[in-house]
């Protein structure tokens, strides 16, 4: 089973694609927020790969492939953008601030969470970019000395906790303009939560995207700041 | 002839992305240059909506399988973690939280202020 998962470039992606189906179908059934297409998917295809014994190498090397259309879906991205543009600048100014202060207390709060913690310089920098996109986050833990595997897990449990929890949580805080949930989405949990947001609606994934891309940019320019005083 | 236009628009800017990503010294994923490069063109109207509207929307739907073979990738990674786990895990689940509440109120302030002038 091993061999002919490491052997394939489809079985992976079959596999991930039936689970996200399988997924997707429960939660048109259960309807609550923990019945998420990804969580559920996740959780389904590492059952799996418990159960026939199957490396995460393996299963790695026939999934890539569908991760490999992460960069095109990126870019188609801006079409939704472009669509809302309109909206976008009705809201120039709420976008601005929302995503500003989103990400920059989220800068304040890793930071004050590591002292309490004491963590090291190394330790604080891995979590530092956990809020944008993998590849963004990535690239600054490397440059500033953290340890990028780790990141890159931090980003993913963001981004699964942004899917999975972000309309509660925006019920709960009574966020009920579209506007205002796609920029919270995307800012929070990047890609992830974006593609959560692009299912609650146009809008909100418009925005998502936006905030995705602006809250990568901050991120950039202030973690290196942060860095040195930390 | 849906879809081979705007596919392969598509994927020329996402190929230009990882190009420019080569000479632009920054921490930025080519995907993000390819995104502006995109928006720019449509903006121009040298990229009509219509061409790429079909496939962008398969690619956005499809977008979340996407994520999957890295978030299972944690499994591999239990190990590595096990030494830091509980300041890992309070810290990633209070500052995604924060953020999203932060972001969310202060644009949702913001545009209620305007619509209230």
């Amino acid at each position: 089973m091993n061999e002919i998962f490491a052997s394939s470039a489809l079985l992976g992606t079959v596999l991930s694609l039936l689970c996200y189906y399988i997924g997707a179908k429960i939660k048109t059934r259960a309807k609550t927020a923990i019945a998420n297409p990804l969580l559920i998917s996740v959780i389904l295809v590492i059952v799996f790969l418990s159960l026939f014994r199957i490396d995460y190498a393996s299963y790695q090397a026939s999934a890539k492939y569908i991760s490999w259309f992460l960069t095109p879906a990126t870019v188609a991205l801006a079409v939704p953008l472009y669509e809302q543009l309109e909206r976008l600048r009705r809201n120039l100014a709420a976008v601005v601030i929302g995503v500003g202060m989103g990400t920059f207390s989220g800068i304040l709060t890793i930071f004050l969470l590591s002292k309490l913690f004491g963590l090291e310089k190394a330790e604080f920098v891995t979590l530092l970019p956990k809020s944008v996109t993998t590849a963004i986050g990535i690239a600054v833990s490397e440059e500033l000395g953290g340890y990028p595997s780790l990141t890159a897990a931090a980003i993913v449990i963001t981004g699964i906790l942004g899917n999975v929890c972000a309309e509660g949580a925006c019920r709960v805080f009574r966020i009920t303009e579209p506007v205002a949930k796609g920029l919270a989405i995307g800012t929070a949990s990047h890609a992830i939560g974006t593609s959560k947001a692009m299912e609650i609606g146009k809008t909100e994934g418009a925005m998502s995207s936006l905030a995705l891309v602006l809250s990568g940019i901050i991120t950039v320019a202030g973690a290196s700041i942060i860095t040195n005083i930390y | 002839m849906k879809y081979l236009r705007g596919f392969g628009i598509i994927l020329c800017l996402s190929a230009a992305g990882e190009i420019l990503r080569r000479f632009i010294p920054l921490p930025v994923p080519g995907s993000i240059y390819g995104l502006a490069l995109l928006f720019v063109l449509l903006r121009l109207k040298l990229v009509k909506l219509d061409e790429v509207k079909a496939p962008s929307g398969f690619l956005i739907e499809i977008m979340p399988v996407m994520f999957i073979p890295a978030a299972v990738g944690l499994m591999d990674r239990v190990d590595e973690v096990s030494g830091f786990i509980v300041p890992i895990m309070v810290i990633v689940v209070v500052s995604t939280f924060v953020v999203l509440v932060v972001s969310g109120l202060s644009s949702q302030a913001v545009i209620r202020r305007r619509r209230d002038e």
